[in-house]
Parts: structure tokens; C-alpha cells; sequence
């Protein structure tokens, strides 16, 4: 897959600190977004009319049914009470963190990589891990059109190529120099403890923090 | 008036001038005097925020602020924040309850979580159930504040039936402020439940936030409430001088920052980081009268806010820095702002 032929419709479960932030970004690259929570889409309305105009709020399951690709920016512990059944079939973007520090434990959580854990519950569906290594408000800071001299790299790791390639293609789009990893374990560097989480860097940077973990870029 | 100035402590622990750090006690007497200090010179507001950390031991606002409520007149006193989720709703009522009677009328509370995670171990919560908890017990506060017998239930607390809460407030309901840092949802939760809004920026562009000032103004006008006022809670510190200043509070910011990066999943700060949180756009107050001055001008009126809070100093700083920059901030950061923003000095 290449970057041109990538996703039309993205669906940010989750209307927190992150989500809202995700929408803005993938609405200015021109993608048509739905936003949904666990609730009713009417709780978020404000939200989006202010925050992401242009963005719709959506019942979870409907904006999930129409959505090419799915962006998880919800709390963890949430997540464990979703069900898979919703993802069945769908390229889904896990941009959450298990971070005991600040969130406290959650013992499906406790060792490895919880993007794993999470690709473990969504067994019907293709996850990829970006979008959660760089905080929230830089998120949107610090994103740059392809080419801008100050423009940051972000990480996109997962177990199908080309997943992880349709989802470069999606952060290329929102701002960031898409580093691939070739599986959800080595995506590890991009969690928690990880050699590039909180600190949003530029490519060579970016490359030299996680060594060899990374394939090419895009 | 129409714009108020308070400043906030979490009880930084201070540092001796000989570089090492005073006692818990002696740290806490300091609050004391500097909070009685705030008002000499025309503070509006003076906030004690909760934390339970060997660098911010101060657990007990409320105490701290009973002892400034007993040695001032008219400087307004409240917690900033008290941690309700793992807290009981009717006692923090009645400990600022207590401390609007002690202070004839002068009591407030922020109710929020701060970044500080540390109580929730303390008290056996659990972090997981965060936002139940504090959806709950902050629906509670609000109708413990309406005053009359109380009968509510729930999952995080024994029910109350008809019960009357005391000490009753003199004055009717004292001022209450839900503190959020980011996330619109809490925007949200702080209109529906009729709170105040209190916005913790302490990290990027303060401008980003207007949108959660309208988005509070449009929620209140769906929820039937009425217009509530919005503040603006950041860290800073002032000195004669924007160098001065900065040589006073960087090294003690880069260190703190430095020990929490990594628990709290931001990056360590680096003099350019800094730098740009200092400057014109960034989140902190750091420097001398006349920049402050105009950075507190100015985003009060981006953010169309009315009150805003220096949360000053640091862990580290001596108490001598801390009262220079208190009597600055009093002095002449609070009149420029007035002038800065056309309002009449009183």
C-alpha cells in the first residue's frame, strides 16, 4: 500500500485530552472524522461544534462501522470493558498508554507491550501503535507539513506491513516523518519507560534514540 | 473590580540558604507568614494546594489557611486543589466551612486532582476509578454547598438521608471552582454541576485554552446556568529582574522537573525548553514585574478570564526569594495588570 491510496474516514473513540486533539489534526488534513465516546453523541456536541469543528460526534458503534481506520484515545482501563466484537475487521490505531505512574496499575497491563495486550483483546482486527508517545498539546504544537524544517518524527509500529505503511501514510498527513517499526515489540521504545516517549524529536534524533529497533522511514 | 490576583503554594519545601532544605514544620510556618504577607500587600486570594510529597509536604491546606485566617482581614483563602476523589466530600465541606466561619466569610475551594496522583495509595483508592469518584463526590459538594439537609447516594460514599451538614455557611454558599487541565469533558462536568472553572496551565500555549473558556460559557448557557467566572491557575515567580528571576527559579524547576519527567511522561526540561515557556507564548510567569505584568495582561484577556493565580515558586527557593517575589507580585505586578487592562487601581 502506498500513501496515496491510504484510508478515507477516521472514527477517535474517546473526547478526553488526547482524542480532541488527534480529530483537530486528521480534520485540518482533510480526512472525515467522527468522534465518539462511550455515551451519547449529544454529551460531546458542544465539544466538537467548539473544538473540532468540522469533526461529527457519533454513537461509538456507528462511527466505528463507517470508519476505515479507528483511533483509540480513550483511558486503559476503559478499554478492558469495550467489545472486540465492535473492531471486528478494522485497522485500528491504538494511541493509548498503560503508564501505572500517573493512571495507576491495571494488572492485564503489568509486563510487556500494551499494544500487544491490546492487539491480544482485538483479535478480529489489524492494530497498529501510534499517536500515543508524544503528549497532547505538543501533538498539535509541533505538527509540520512534509518538508518543514523543524518537523518531528513519530513512530508507527505494528505486526502487518502494510497496516503499519496505511498508517505512516496517515501521520505523514497529520504532520509528523513516519518511522516504522516492524512489529508491536519492538514498538515498545514508543510506551512508557520507552527510549522516545514524551519527547517528540526530529528523524535523525528520533532514529538515533531507538536504534536499531526502527526500519526505514517512509 | 472586576479582575482579582491570589497566589498558590503547594507547601514547596524550602531551601535553607546554606543550599539544604528546611523542615517539614519549618517549611509549613513560612506558608504561614507568607500567606499573611500575600494580604499586606494587596493579594486578593492566597491558595493552598494538596499534596502528600516529601518536596510539597502539605497535606493539610486547610490548617495552614485557619492560621492565615486568624492574623488577616481581607485576603480571600482556599485550597488549590483539594483532591476530592479520594477525599469525603462532607468533610472537606465542613473543613472549609469551618474555615469560612474562622474567616467571616472568606473561604473557596478548587476541587480537582492537580497532577497528583499520590493520595489515591494513601487512602486506598484505586486511580482506575478516578473519574467516578470524582463525578460522584463532586455532584455531592455541590449540594452540600446549596445548604439545607443533604439526601443523596451513591456508589463511593454511605448514603445521607435528610441530614443536615454543619457548620452552616454565614453567608450562604461559599465560591467553589472545578480545576481542569486539558480535558473538555471536565469543561463540561464543571458547568453542568454549577461550579466555577478553574484552567491549570502549566505547559505550552495558553492560548489553546480559549476554546475551553467558550466551550464552559456555551455549556452553562445549555445547562440553564448562570454566566460563572473562569481563572487561570499558572507557575511563575517574580524578581527585579527578568534575569534575576530566572537564575532564581530555573535551577530549582530544572531539578524538580527533572526527578518527574519521566514518572509524569513529559520531557526534561532543557534552558531552551525553558526559555520558550517564559516567553510571550509559553505557560510560565518568570521574570520581572513589567513582563509578568503584561504575559498575566494579556492571556487574562485571551482567555477572557477575570481571576488569575500564581502558583509561585518552587521547591528548593528560599523563603526570603519567596517573600521578595510575593511583595513584587503585590506591589507592582497586580497594579500594572490593572493599568495594562484600564481598570482603576484601588
Amino acid at each position: 500500500m502506498t500513501t496515496t491510496t491510504g484510508p478515507n474516514k477516521l472514527a477517535v473513540l474517546g473526547a478526553g485530552h488526547v482524542g480532541p486533539v488527534i480529530a483537530r489534526l486528521a480534520v485540518k488534513a482533510g480526512y472525515p472524522v467522527a468522534i465518539a465516546t462511550s455515551g451519547d453523541p449529544a454529551d460531546i456536541a458542544l465539544i466538537a461544534e467548539l473544538m473540532i469543528p468540522g469533526a461529527r460526534p457519533r454513537w461509538a458503534s456507528q462511527a466505528v462501522a463507517e470508519a476505515d481506520v479507528v483511533v483509540l484515545a480513550i483511558p486503559l482501563h476503559r478499554f478492558v470493558t469495550v467489545d472486540p466484537q465492535m473492531f471486528a475487521g478494522k485497522l485500528v490505531v491504538d494511541a493509548m498508554n498503560y503508564w501505572p505512574a500517573s493512571d495507576g496499575v491495571l494488572s492485564a497491563f503489568t509486563g510487556g507491550g500494551s499494544t500487544e495486550i491490546v492487539a491480544g483483546r482485538l483479535t478480529g482486527s489489524t492494530v497498529v501503535k501510534a499517536l500515543n508517545h508524544i503528549g497532547y498539546h505538543e501533538l498539535e504544537d509541533l505538527a509540520r507539513p512534509a518538508g518543514a524544517p523543524d518537523r518531528r518524527a513519530a513512530g508507527v509500529a505494528g505486526d502487518d506491513p502494510a497496516a503499519v505503511g496505511v498508517i505512516a501514510g496517515v501521520i505523514d498527513r497529520l504532520g509528523y516523518d513516519p518511522v516504522r517499526f516492524e512489529n508491536l515489540r519492538a514498538g515498545r521504545v514508543l510506551q512508557p519507560g520507552g527510549q522516545v516517549f514524551g519527547v517528540a524529536l526530529a528523524l535523525p534524533e528520533f532514529e538515533r534514540a531507538v536504534g536499531q529497533n526502527a526500519t526505514s522511514p517512509l | 473590580m472586576r479582575y482579582t490576583f491570589g497566589l498558590d503554594t503547594f507547601g514547596d519545601r524550602n531551601g535553607g540558604t546554606d543550599g539544604k532544605p528546611l523542615s517539614h514544620a519549618q517549611t509549613i510556618r513560612n506558608v504561614v507568614r507568607e500567606g499573611v504577607f500575600a494580604e499586606q500587600v494587596g493579594v486578593d486570594f492566597f491558595g493552598i494546594g494538596e499534596h502528600h510529597t516529601e518536596i510539597f509536604p502539605m497535606p493539610a491546606g486547610d490548617v495552614a489557611l485557619a492560621a492565615i485566617a486568624a492574623q488577616t482581614t481581607k485576603i480571600r483563602l482556599g485550597s488549590a486543589v483539594t483532591v476530592l476523589s479520594s477525599d469525603d466530600p462532607v468533610r472537606v465541606f465542613q473543613r472549609y466551612s469551618t474555615l469560612d466561619a474562622i474567616s467571616t466569610g472568606r473561604a473557596e475551594v478548587i476541587l480537582g486532582r492537580g497532577s497528583s496522583i499520590e493520595s489515591f495509595p494513601l487512602f486506598g483508592y484505586d486511580l482506575a476509578d478516578y473519574d467516578e469518584l470524582f463525578d460522584e463526590k463532586a455532584t455531592l459538594f455541590a449540594e452540600l454547598l446549596e445548604g439545607g439537609p443533604v439526601t443523596w447516594q451513591g456508589k463511593t460514599r454511605p448514603a445521607l438521608r435528610g441530614q443536615d451538614v454543619v457548620p452552616h455557611v454565614e453567608s450562604g454558599q461559599f465560591p467553589a471552582w472545578i480545576g481542569v487541565g486539558g480535558n473538555p469533558q471536565s469543561v463540561i462536568r464543571a458547568a453542568r454541576l454549577g461550579y466555577s472553572l478553574a484552567l491549570a496551565i502549566i505547559g505550552g500555549s495558553p492560548a489553546r485554552f480559549s476554546a475551553y473558556s467558550e466551550l464552559f460559557r456555551r455549556a452553562l448557557e445549555s445547562f440553564g446556568q448562570p454566566l460563572r467566572p473562569v481563572l487561570v491557575h499558572s507557575p511563575g515567580h517574580v524578581a527585579e529582574s527578568d534575569d534575576k528571576a530566572k537564575a532564581e527559579f530555573w535551577p530549582r524547576w530544572r531539578d524538580i522537573l527533572t526527578v518527574m519527567a519521566p514518572e509524569r511522561g513529559f520531557a526534561i526540561p532543557t534552558e531552551k525548553s525553558f526559555d520558550r515557556e517564559i516567553g510571550p507564548h509559553g505557560a510560565l510567569y518568570v521574570g520581572s514585574p513589567e513582563t509578568v505584568a503584561r504575559k498575566i495582561a494579556t492571556n487574562l484577556e485571551v482567555l477572557d478570564a477575570t481571576r488569575f493565580d500564581l502558583k509561585y515558586g518552587m521547591p528548593g527557593m528560599t523563603h526570603d526569594q519567596l517573600m521578595a517575589g510575593i511583595e513584587l507580585y503585590g506591589r507592582k505586578v497586580i497594579p500594572r495588570v490593572r493599568e495594562l487592562l484600564g481598570e482603576p487601581d484601588r
